[in-house]
């Protein structure tokens, strides 16, 4: 008997313990924050690395007197819903929720609570159920909406390729932030008398495909703040490129990784005027006295080698605001 | 681990129990491998999630979101029976086209149901309102759900869905119609996974229509983990095998999202939770093994 219930108890209490384990606390320091986002993506991560700049830039440096969590749910709904338990537990100053399913498992798990929540990189707050009402958000909830400025980005496509009357759009219609520009993007072509042709991959490998389609029948293409497009935008630049098409992308971020031309924000922008508002609360500002922003004021941004191949050449006005890669 | 992480990952498990319930009932029963799962889970969701949206009472939601699991799950069985494709074949395009039928439904890829009416939304109230209601209101979804599919289980029709995935030709010259037996059983599995899509619409507060990826594995895991610790030989134990494999997948997630002080990353978090669940397959094993040794008198 002795030999048998002494392997089963060590088992057990092997097992239990594992269970049990908590982290070792770290030396309380004076504030924390909780991040988290949907996926590993190259946007949401500028967004995480803006906030955390931002935030040193304010006085709170990560180590010193700032603790930062950070938890990905790589892309599995049931895991948001647990990193937001986890969150909720550990009692932080702020939670930040980027992107649109990670920061609505926040605001469900957390609810009428008193635990500030910074939403950042939602498209549309108010469809997504977040706040309701972007300048008087009201309870725990605030953030930043990266909706961009479809009006202003397709006035600038035409601006540079006045000869244009046939765009294509490039844009996975399971991306809650691409589809709630679409109808905005839609509305706009037609009052500027462009015709549009939508070429939707439902998967990174689909990509290319989507591209081919577009090829020979469209002047430009356009990509909305698309997470997966934007991951992939090394290929889909190079691709746009050999096939002679001007490449006009709605994050700025992407002309660096190959694009021709932006008018827009950058997800690190986003990021930035995220840690702003963070700062703002940890320095006792209530979320409800914060409206939800917009990242702030658009640039424009130029592909120097695109310009090049493509031919090119920029309009007086444009060529002297433009930032070039 | 917290107790809110705790008591939110038993909640999760619970829900994630019906998928199990759903995929061992295919897999395992059937002998039929479904990858519909994946589209069914969120299709449960999406139905549940707009007709809640458009002011349809939200039990009357999830019923439709089961109807409309079944219908995804007979497409399937359909496909595979009446022309002869394999399973596997004929899942993967039910669930490939349910993704576009899920967007197509939504009309939007999320909808938000923070502040909708739910099945849950009396459970809101302050009075009730603790760490326990939720897991406790699983539990008992659940368990209802565990008892139902048991005593159908035990019934004639379920006995001859039995027979029909243990031995279809046997089944067969006993009188049994295999194929409708094959054609209800996926449909029951899908309204099961379905089921358990609608409820995390209401309990998570959103439908999205990426959160179908990786169902499937989630439901396999829980099957195979609760058979490893379970060792089910009657079909009441095999069902709450399913349920509390469920519970220990979603355990060891939590577990892994507190491995930080190993020196591990966020983006760790998937290959952290593969080991600790391989871990809980091969103890049971292992335990067998020492026994063997420590009785065989060495």
């Amino acid at each position: 008997m002795s030999k048998t219930t002494l392997v089963k108890n060590t088992l057990k209490t092997l097992l239990l313990s594992l269970l049990l384990t908590t982290p070792l606390p770290a030396e309380s320091p004076p504030k924390k924050i909780a991040i988290t986002q949907y996926v590993e993506h190259v946007s949401a991560d500028a967004v995480r690395r803006g906030l955390i700049e931002e935030l040193a830039r304010k006085g709170f440096k990560e180590g010193k007197n700032l603790t930062i969590v950070f938890e990905n749910a790589q892309g599995n709904a049931g895991t948001a819903g647990q990193i937001a338990r986890k969150f909720i537990g550990l009692n932080p100053d702020v939670i930040v929720g980027i992107t649109t399913p990670s920061a609505q498992a926040i605001v469900k798990a957390v609810g009428q609570g008193s635990l500030p929540i910074v939403f950042s990189a939602v498209t549309d707050p108010i469809k997504a159920g977040l706040v309701s009402s972007l300048t008087h958000p009201q309870g725990n909830v605030t953030g930043v909406t990266d909706a961009p400025p479809i009006k202003e980005q397709i006035a600038f496509l035409k601006n540079l390729l006045p000869k244009a009357h046939t765009i294509g759009v490039l844009y996975n219609p399971g991306d809650s932030g691409s589809a709630s520009s679409l109808e905005a993007i839609r509305k706009e072509a037609e009052r500027q008398s462009l015709k549009l042709i939508e070429a939707t991959p439902f998967k990174s490998s689909d990509i290319q495909a989507a591209i081919l389609q577009l090829v020979g029948k469209v002047d430009a293409i356009y990509v909305p703040l698309d997470n997966m497009i934007v991951s992939a935008m090394g290929s889909v630049s190079a691709l746009a490129l050999k096939h002679d098409l001007p490449l006009f992308v709605a994050d700025s971020g992407s002309v660096e990784a190959g694009a021709l031309a932006c008018l827009g924000y950058s997800y690190s922008q986003t990021g930035h005027k995220t840690g702003q508002i963070v700062s703002e609360i940890l320095r006792g500002k209530n979320p409800s006295e914060i409206p939800v922003a917009s990242p702030g004021r658009t640039d424009i941004f130029i592909n120097q080698d695109a310009l090049e191949k493509l031919g090119l050449s920029l309009p007086e006005a444009v060529r002297a605001q433009a930032h070039f890669y | 681990m917290n107790l809110i992480q705790f008591m939110g990952a038993v909640e999760l498990g619970l829900l994630y129990g019906l998928v199990a319930m759903g995929v061992w009932l295919s897999f395992r029963i059937l002998d039929f491998p479904d990858l519909t799962v994946d589209g069914s889970f969120p299709l449960g969701a999406a139905v549940c999630a707009i007709l809640i949206v458009s002011g349809v009472d939200p039990w009357v939601a999830t019923f439709c979101a089961i109807l409309a699991g079944m219908l995804a799950g007979l497409t399937t069985a359909w496909i595979s029976v009446r022309w002869n494709i394999l399973h596997l074949l004929a899942s993967i395009l039910t669930m490939t086209a349910l993704y576009s039928i899920n967007l197509r439904i939504m009309g939007r890829p999320n909808i938000a149901l923070l502040g909708e009416k739910t099945i849950f939304s009396a459970l809101e109230d302050p009075a009730l309102r603790s760490l326990f209601t939720m897991p406790f209101a699983m539990f008992i979804l659940s368990g209802v759900v565990l008892v139902l599919l048991y005593r159908f289980l035990m019934s004639e029709k379920g006995l001859a869905i039995r027979a029909t995935g243990a031995n279809s030709r046997m089944a067969k010259a006993q009188g049994v119609a295999v194929n409708r037996r094959i054609l209800f059983g996926i449909s029951l599995s899908n309204g099961l996974v379905a089921l358990a899509g609608a409820l995390f619409a209401q309990s998570q507060g959103f439908a999205d229509v990426t959160m179908g990826v990786g169902t499937i594995i989630v439901g396999l895991a829980a099957v195979i983990v609760g058979e490893a610790i379970f060792n089910p030989r009657i079909i009441l134990t095999a069902l709450i095998a399913c349920v509390f494999g469920s519970i220990f997948y979603r355990l060891a997630i939590a577990m892994a999202l507190n491995a930080g002080f190993l020196g591990l990353q966020a983006s760790d978090l998937q290959l952290v939770t593969a080991v600790i669940v391989g871990i809980a397959m091969v103890t049971p094993k292992l335990r067998a093994k020492i026994l063997d040794f420590a009785s065989s008198g060495r």
